[in-house]
């Protein structure tokens, strides 16, 4: 799927640049952009080393089991392959409660840690599992209670009409998207064997 | 009301990091002699290699992602998805943003901008708008992050599943704005 969507988008690109006259911005995005993403990764070091430093003093003192315990109903059910007390689990909470409070920053490494630990119970290591690809729905859906900084900035005293809405709407596309996960993954070209 | 418990709540959320970075190796020293500092350290290692292990995937996507936005084709496609969708009652003003939205953050930040300063932070078009920003992330991004960093490059239902819910969101982003703001 990602090697179609790749290719397409910078097919597409191209044609479109040559037909709307935009061919420059086209070659200066593509290369600005590879600028872009190597400046994000290493932004993240710091914010990574951090977080992931004061997850493991949590994870030594047995905080992350004590909070994936409390959790478990909703977390076997999403995550039935993962074992109820695998770290991976802990992870998962931990990143979901981070985003629930708007705290971004946190939950990136928080999340990217409980990749890991998914990737662990992977037999298939190029190939995402149900619980990464249900993982990844919860959190491109976004649970968010916070309303994000930048919209308040942009808002002044509005953004407080938009909390509500901005809750139900997040709520819908979270539901959405579990839905679409469970969905899919039963289906045979959505297959491990099929996988694309 | 719903002010001042949004206030309290966007207040509270400032002590939460500092709360988490201070409490955490607290309880973990004075309750389970956790050796905070060694831990800290040995944990953080992987910091690096984690954020190092996610650039070629990065690099991938937001090339692809920035050239499509460069070249005009989001608003080729915008020409030919707006009729059909302002039959069906969705703001045409919202759109650019709710394509954006799963493209790119600081794009659909931009979008967000311009359709504040357009038509005023008290109109239903920046309210949908800002709904949109907040209820969803930048689902290529997170998908390349989150993939990359374990180097899983077969992503099986994860895009579909993931534009399914972009969708619903959008279109929810809409319906409550009109229900519970106008």
């Amino acid at each position: 799927m990602l090697n179609y969507i790749w290719l397409g988008m910078m097919v597409i690109s191209l044609i479109a640049g040559i037909f709307t006259g935009r061919i420059d911005e086209v070659t200066d995005a593509a290369i600005n952009m590879s600028k872009t993403a190597v400046e994000i990764s290493i932004g993240l070091i710091g914010i990574m080393a951090l977080w992931l430093g004061i997850m493991k003093i949590a994870e030594k003192s047995g905080l992350i089991s004590i909070i994936a315990k409390v959790v478990k109903p909703i977390t076997v059910r999403l995550f039935p392959d993962v074992p109820p007390d695998h770290p991976a689990m802990g992870s998962i909470v931990l990143n979901m409660s981070a985003n629930i409070l708007g705290l971004g920053n946190a939950a990136t490494p928080l999340g990217l840690k409980a990749m890991e630990q998914l990737q662990e119970l992977n037999e298939q290591k190029d190939t995402a599992t149900n619980s990464m690809v249900m993982f990844l729905a919860i959190n491109t859906s976004s649970v968010q209670l916070i309303i994000p900084a930048a919209v308040v900035a942009l808002m002044g005293a509005t953004a407080s009409q938009i909390f509500l809405t901005t809750i139900l709407a997040t709520l819908c596309s979270t539901i959405a998207a579990v839905i679409a996960v469970k969905f899919f993954e039963k289906m045979k070209r959505f297959s491990v064997e099929n996988a694309s | 009301m719903i002010e001042s418990i949004i206030e309290s709540m966007n207040n509270g959320a400032r002590y939460i990091i500092p709360l988490l970075i201070v409490g955490i190796p607290l309880y973990a020293m004075a309750i389970k002699q956790v050796k905070v500092y060694e831990v800290f350290v040995e944990g953080a290692k992987d910091g690096f290699t984690i954020a190092i292990r996610i650039i070629p995937y990065l690099v991938a996507i937001l090339v692809a992602l920035g050239m499509f936005r460069a070249s005009g084709a989001l608003d080729i496609l915008l020409n030919f998805l707006s009729p059909a969708l302002n039959f069906v009652g969705f703001p045409p003003e919202n759109l650019p943003l709710a394509l954006m939205r799963p493209l790119s953050g600081s794009g659909s930040l931009g979008l967000l901008t311009d359709l504040i300063n357009e038509h005023g932070s008290d109109s239903l078009y920046a309210k949908i708008g800002a709904t949109m920003f907040g209820s969803s992330e930048t689902t290529f991004y997170v998908l390349a992050v989150y993939f990359g960093s374990v180097g899983v490059v077969r992503s099986r239902h994860a895009i579909p599943a993931g534009l399914i819910g972009d969708l619903v969101g959008a279109i929810a982003a809409v319906f409550f704005c009109k229900l519970l703001l106008t």
